[in-house]
């Protein structure tokens, strides 16, 4: 394997923390590996030899999925460690978590975790590479990044436009990669959603706030519609679901108003009929599943980039040749 | 008797008898014997010990109204024997002991726990504070008369506010008769649920559960109300918004009897220092804005924050080695507050050397009716004497305190503590 500093650094805990160029380079490096999921034989020898430890605190099925896939077909070994049934349940400690594996000689860990910050606090505490699957409300940079590698698909390219990231802002770490990673490559971003689901200070970000739904068809060309979850309900921010399906809710009859046709994203899972009517999930605008099948391309990317991979020596690697 | 200590050619600053100047001060059976004139040297008999204090400042001896011992219940973080050692070497000769222990200080026996505890330590003076509720439970009022008698000089359930509005009156009302002053930890607990640390950009770019500085601002403003209804003594706690600050500013006018906290983390630090998900800069309230602490800072400098206190608070390695918001709040300060006040609050001119005294020494006497706080003849030798310009780097591993929680590390300060005396013993030296 080659020893050269990584593109990306020791770890992806954010996007906040990457330049446009390292951006550029995963979604770059994402291209040649899309291929690899269109084979018959689905796997490349890119990480042979390389031991990596999914660490699922919270419950994940797409996004758990997608980096095994990614790891699979790029030769590593994996584990998967839920905290259902791990030692985390005992009462074990994160640090005492990352420690034990590391003693295991292991080469990365793919971490989702419910507070945010953990990822970094465990990248900064052991040397092996750490991607955060996600952290509480705070990042999660390979969504971003796959998401960006969808709109950039599908239109061409992600500078000069503009993307509305709609729903629950406050919670969602989805809608922090997206802001980080959208303003670094020159997109316009807005975020839209009952104020009571807007963080304090926002704005400050550099993103425009918009409150009503209608608003935001009538300026996007992409719309990223959040998950509304339930438990938001019950802690009292939104008064029912429906009340903000018919608020909030992105439907045909509202996007038929809109002044050219919105790409539309969703991270999953959808709540179909809150956030995003089925017609409009469904609909010839959607790339909601390109999204499920970028993930895989995206993440085999950070792999190979973390693992010391050079970006342009991607499409060689594929090949049998060392990264 | 043993014999007494001359400190001999330090600066003398006491402000309850507006004294800055050259002068000498002699200890002897536990008082304040005398303080020499300008330019007069004192002598003592002939057991005597000189001190040179040339380049030193000699005041009366810092006083902490607002920290956390541990004891009992939770001995692996502090004990009140360390508690008071740490006390003593960041130069306080008297601390107050919050009743938030486990099980609290709610009844005379655990009152006279921690004084006895205190009094065998031999370091810095420990009072005892008791509970304003049975249990800090916040439904029903505590032993309060008999804790009084046992020794607590004030009230409180900090570490919690008191929810419940009608038992604050009842609190401020009761403790009418005892005259001691009622604490309060000002929080409304319902607008702070869930927080981790101050709401604000920083908070939404970690993704971390905010509290608003309205939480705080709208107990302190209940507390008020109430001190204003009753006629009782609040003193309110690590007051740490700028609304806060100008509440009270306004409530001392009206005439209402409250005195207030600052704490040195809140006067030099804001929600930036949260960055990097530092749990050593953890703390409740959290660390607010710059516009808030430019306010908690001129609240210092004109009064309305009475007392510099640490809310000294140890927690273990283990607790604060977590992701944030598993970690608990709090950090420790009684060996660093001098120093980082010095360096930083005194030494960006928010305040000059003698309010630094009458902030940490004069003023926390007068307001919790302590011993000392003032150098006058026939006192209590209670005397703190430190060198305004050693500099040194605060290094946790050398913390007399059984925990190092806190976001000073690696600070370089200037002034440092050389002498604690408390009752005319030197409990600590430097």
């Amino acid at each position: 394997m080659n020893q050269t500093a990584s593109a990306l650094g020791k770890d992806l805990v954010g996007l906040e923390p990457l330049s446009r160029q390292q951006i550029q380079t995963v979604l770059d490096t994402a291209e040649p590996f899309k291929e690899i999921s269109e084979r018959r034989i689905k796997k490349v020898p890119v990480l042979r030899g390389k031991t990596i430890v999914n660490l699922f605190f919270e419950a994940s099925t797409r996004t758990r999925v997608s980096f095994e896939f990614a790891e699979k077909r790029l030769s590593a070994d994996t584990v998967n460690i839920a905290a259902a049934g791990s030692s985390v349940v005992k009462g074990e400690t994160l640090v005492d978590t990352a420690r034990n594996l590391e003693a295991m000689r292991i080469d990365m860990v793919v971490m989702r975790h419910g507070a945010s910050g953990a990822a970094r606090f465990l990248a900064d505490r052991i040397p092996s590479n750490v991607i955060n699957a996600g952290d509480g409300w705070h990042e999660h940079p390979t969504q971003g990044l796959l998401d960006m590698l969808t709109i950039r698909d599908r239109l061409g390219r992600i500078e000069g436009l503009k993307v509305c990231v709609v729903g629950d802002i406050r919670h969602s770490r989805v809608a922090r990669s997206n802001i980080y990673g959208l303003l670094k490559l020159g997109a316009e971003v807005a975020v839209c959603g009952p104020p009571t689901l807007m963080p304090p200070g926002i704005g400050d970000l550099g993103v425009q706030v918009l409150n009503r739904v209608e608003d935001a068809i009538q300026w996007a060309d992409v719309l990223n519609v959040l998950r509304l979850q339930l438990e938001r309900m019950h802690a009292g921010y939104v008064p029912s679901l429906r009340e903000y399906n018919r608020i909030w809710g992105v439907s045909t009859a509202r996007l038929e108003r809109a002044p050219k046709d919105l790409l539309i994203l969703h991270p999953g899972p959808m709540n179909r009929g809150v956030e995003i009517d089925s017609d409009v999930a469904d609909g010839p605008h959607s790339v909601i599943l390109n999204q499920v099948t970028n993930g895989v391309a995206v993440r085999m990317a950070v792999l190979y980039l973390l693992a010391g991979g050079q970006p342009e020596k991607a499409e060689a690697a594929k090949q049998g040749g060392e990264a | 008797m043993s014999g007494g200590i001359l400190l001999r050619g330090g600066r003398v600053v006491d402000p309850s008898q507006k004294l800055d100047g050259v002068r000498d001060v002699l200890l002897a059976d536990g008082q304040v014997a005398a303080v020499g004139g300008e330019g007069r040297t004192l002598d003592g008999d002939a057991d005597t010990r000189i001190v040179d204090c040339t380049g030193l400042v000699v005041t009366p001896g810092l006083i902490d109204v607002h920290v956390h011992l541990r004891e009992p219940g939770e001995e692996h973080k502090e004990t009140i024997a360390s508690g008071a050692r740490a006390a003593a070497a960041g130069g306080f000769t008297s601390v107050c002991a919050m009743p938030n222990t486990d099980p609290p200080v709610d009844d005379p026996a655990a009152v006279g726990f921690v004084a006895a505890e205190g009094m065998r330590a031999g370091a810095a003076r420990v009072y005892p504070v008791g509970c304003i509720s049975e249990g800090r439970k916040g439904e029903r009022l505590a032993l309060i008369g008999e804790m009084v008698e046992a020794g607590a000089v004030a009230l409180t359930d900090d570490g919690s506010p008191v929810m419940d509005s009608n038992l604050m009156r009842m609190a401020l009302e009761y403790s009418l008769a005892f005259g001691v002053p009622v604490a309060d930890h000002p929080e409304d607990l319902t607008l702070a649920a869930g927080g981790h640390m101050n709401e604000g950009l920083v908070s939404t770019r970690l993704g971390l559960p905010g509290k608003p500085g309205a939480a705080e601002e709208a107990h302190i403003v209940r507390d008020l109300l109430l001190a204003e209804l009753t006629g009782g003594h609040i003193h309110l706690q690590h007051v740490s918004t700028e609304f806060g600050v100008e509440m009270i500013r306004q409530a001392k006018a009206r005439g209402v009897r409250v005195s207030a906290e600052a704490t040195p983390h809140h006067l030099v630090l804001t929600d930036e220092a949260v960055e990097g998900y530092r749990t050593e800069a953890k703390m409740n309230p959290p660390l607010r804005s710059a516009k808030d602490m430019a306010a908690v800072r001129a609240g210092l400098a004109d009064g309305t924050l009475d007392v510099i206190a640490t809310d000294h608070a140890p927690h273990h390695y283990d607790e604060k080695e977590a992701a944030f918001t598993d970690a608990p709040n709090g950090i420790v300060g009684l060996e660093t507050a001098l120093g980082v006040v010095l360096t930083q609050v005194v030494g960006e001119n928010v305040i000059d050397l003698p309010t630094m005294v009458e902030r940490m020494s004069c003023r926390p006497a007068q307001a919790w009716g302590l011993l000392g706080g003032t150098l006058a003849q026939g006192s209590v030798a209670d005397v703190t004497v430190f060198d305004p310009e050693e500099e040194w780097t605060v290094d946790p591993s050398t913390f007399r305190s059984r925990s190092r929680n806190t976001p000073f590390g690696g600070w370089k300060l200037k002034g440092r503590t050389r002498y604690t005396i408390v009752g005319g013993r030197v409990v600590f030296a430097g």
